[in-house]
């Protein structure tokens, strides 16, 4: 309850902030709907109408939440939550492209930071070029890769995945190339005494050293990697996938799907940390990390 | 004896290039070290004690003049793994209990699991730690991290034990302690032992030889055979050979300008 109560606090003032935002920025649609009507509106009337408009502004917390509820859990129960206009579907679309693409960048990461750990030359050539890769702006080189890669035929989930390895495989190559280096020089000397070779020095010493770094950066990678998905969604037009109902909300003035999808992408991304949260939790416990 | 010495230094020299130009750790050391001596290495900071230490177990190459480990290159010994090395911070790690910090070395020696295990048990008895085998390192005091350590050293049968300050950390009582076991473990398992102190009594206390150190450049300015006898009571402290060899070391030190800076 103690660590609740904050969150709770937080949460509430967030939603009567909506709330209120809601009110003012709606009011001029509805005044001018009422003028177009020759009704006059008294405040509650104009108040309760900017929380329930088809196409507000700013669509109020409970219309996101009906919404979402709509497009999931409802779809669900009726059997079609893999139907094209459950959010269900749409996340898995991107969660695919997501997993995917964090399973490419991790793996990228942690090949390039064991090379820069351990290959001089990799040192000093691989970590400008990985800085310089991250100062392009994702939006101007996801179109470009999509493009690429339809002229060869491929489509779908692969230029996606990429995209999304493109962004999480940095925060790994950063935080493992730190991990394996926190060793300090004793721990290190202590190794050479023994006279283990660089592969025990590897599994045995700077690989569990580097397991806090590791799961930091991963649940960098994780976020970055959604947003990798999403940004790779909407470019192209697609029509599948939380992206792509944003896209598709924003042609046809649907701000309610696009929150709906926001929120949504939202919810998958915290799910996603705090799974990675749990097994780093779990993993340093049996590590004797945590005491 | 006429077997070949455990270490023999000859005119050992040691630069390090620093940003200020070049530092003499060492200048000029000579130092035969017998199997079973336990020697330790007395001076002020920047003497060069930790070095030569590390230099025997090549985790520093000496610039010039010669050092022999059993006849062999310091290198050559490492690959023999011939040296446990007890740093001044016990340094286990954190992810393994304590019993799998001891097993780290035979793993990377490639011992046999029921092997290690065996020498698990048999070190934590060595060192009076039956029982804490399963704790990690964080639930020890500093004292029983460094008494792992130190069988971490001992459990793969190195001939050679080197101690760089391993007590320094520890407060005196628990310092005191730690110096007879270390003393009634050297008796019973007969190793050659480098021991690098900042402590004149612990040095006194400990050691058949004293090697009496002095800074800029690092060199030996006394070597004292210790005429104490093996079996060492704490209370040996207050008897008057203890003490002149006490006045000596003083003496070695203050001669080496080590009081002037």
């Amino acid at each position: 309850m103690k660590r609740l109560l904050p969150v709770l606090t937080v949460l509430i003032v967030i939603i009567i902030a909506w709330y209120g935002a809601a009110v003012g920025m709606n009011a001029k649609w509805a005044q001018d709907q009422a003028l177009r009507q020759n009704i006059e509106l008294n405040t509650s009337v104009l108040i309760a109408d900017t929380w329930n408009q088809d196409r507000p502004r700013l669509p109020a917390p409970h219309q996101v939440a009906q919404e979402l509820w709509k497009t999931t859990g409802a779809m669900m129960i009726k059997g079609k939550a893999m139907s094209k206009r459950s959010l269900i579907f749409h996340g898995w679309i991107t969660l695919s492209a997501t997993l995917l693409g964090f399973v490419i960048g991790t793996g990228a990461g942690i090949l390039l930071a064991v090379g820069i750990v351990y290959n001089k030359a990799m040192d000093m050539s691989v970590m400008p070029w990985a800085i310089a890769s991250q100062t392009i702006p994702i939006l101007a080189i996801a179109p470009m890769i999509i493009v690429v890669l339809n002229s060869i035929g491929i489509q779908g989930l692969i230029p996606k995945a990429i995209i999304s390895a493109y962004l999480s495989f940095f925060p790994v190559v950063v935080g493992m190339v730190k991990g394996l280096r926190s060793p300090d020089q004793q721990q290190l000397d202590l190794l050479s005494t023994y006279n283990a070779n660089r592969r025990q020095g590897f599994w045995k010493l700077r690989l569990p050293s580097s397991m806090p770094y590791l799961f930091t950066a991963l649940k960098i990678g994780m976020a970055a990697s959604l947003v990798g998905a999403i940004v790779g969604e909407l470019p192209t037009g697609a029509i599948r996938g939380l992206g792509a109902r944003m896209l598709t909300g924003s042609y046809y003035g649907q701000t309610i799907q696009i929150w709906s999808a926001l929120f949504a992408a939202a919810i998958l991304a915290a799910t996603l940390v705090g799974i990675i949260g749990y097994i780093q939790y779990r993993t340093l416990k049996r590590m004797g990390m945590q005491p | 004896m006429t077997a070949k010495p455990t270490v023999e230094a000859k005119g050992l020299d040691l630069t390090f290039q620093t940003n200020d130009g070049p530092v003499d750790a060492l200048k000029g050391v000579d130092l035969t070290i017998s199997k079973g001596d336990f020697v330790s290495f007395i001076g002020p900071s920047g003497c060069g004690k930790t070095t030569f230490l590390r230099v025997i177990a090549a985790l520093e190459n000496p610039t010039g003049g010669s050092i022999t480990v059993n006849g062999m290159t310091p290198d050559e010994a490492r690959r023999q793994r011939l040296y446990g090395y007890v740093f001044q911070n016990a340094g286990l790690y954190p992810w393994r209990t304590i019993s799998g910090n001891i097993k780290l070395p035979l793993e990377i020696m490639g011992f046999s699991k029921a092997e290690r295990q065996a020498r698990v048990e048999k070190v934590l008895k060595l060192v009076d730690l039956d029982g804490f085998g399963k704790k990690f390192p964080w639930q020890l005091s500093g004292g029983m991290q460094q008494r792992a350590s130190i069988a971490r050293a001992l459990a793969f049968d190195a001939e050679i034990l080197l101690m760089d300050e391993p007590f320094g950390a520890l407060d005196e009582i628990v310092r005191d302690h730690l110096n007879e076991q270390l003393l009634e473990l050297w008796a019973r398992t007969g190793k050659t032992i480098g021991f690098v102190t900042h402590s004149i009594p612990e040095a006194v206390y400990l050691s058949t030889k004293i090697v009496v150190m002095s800074p800029r450049p690092g060199r030996i300015t006394d070597i004292i055979e210790s005429p104490l006898p093996k079996e060492r009571p704490l209370n040996i402290r207050d008897t008057l050979p203890f003490l002149e060899i006490t006045q000596r070391v003083r003496e070695g030190l203050r001669a080496g300008h080590a009081y002037n800076d």
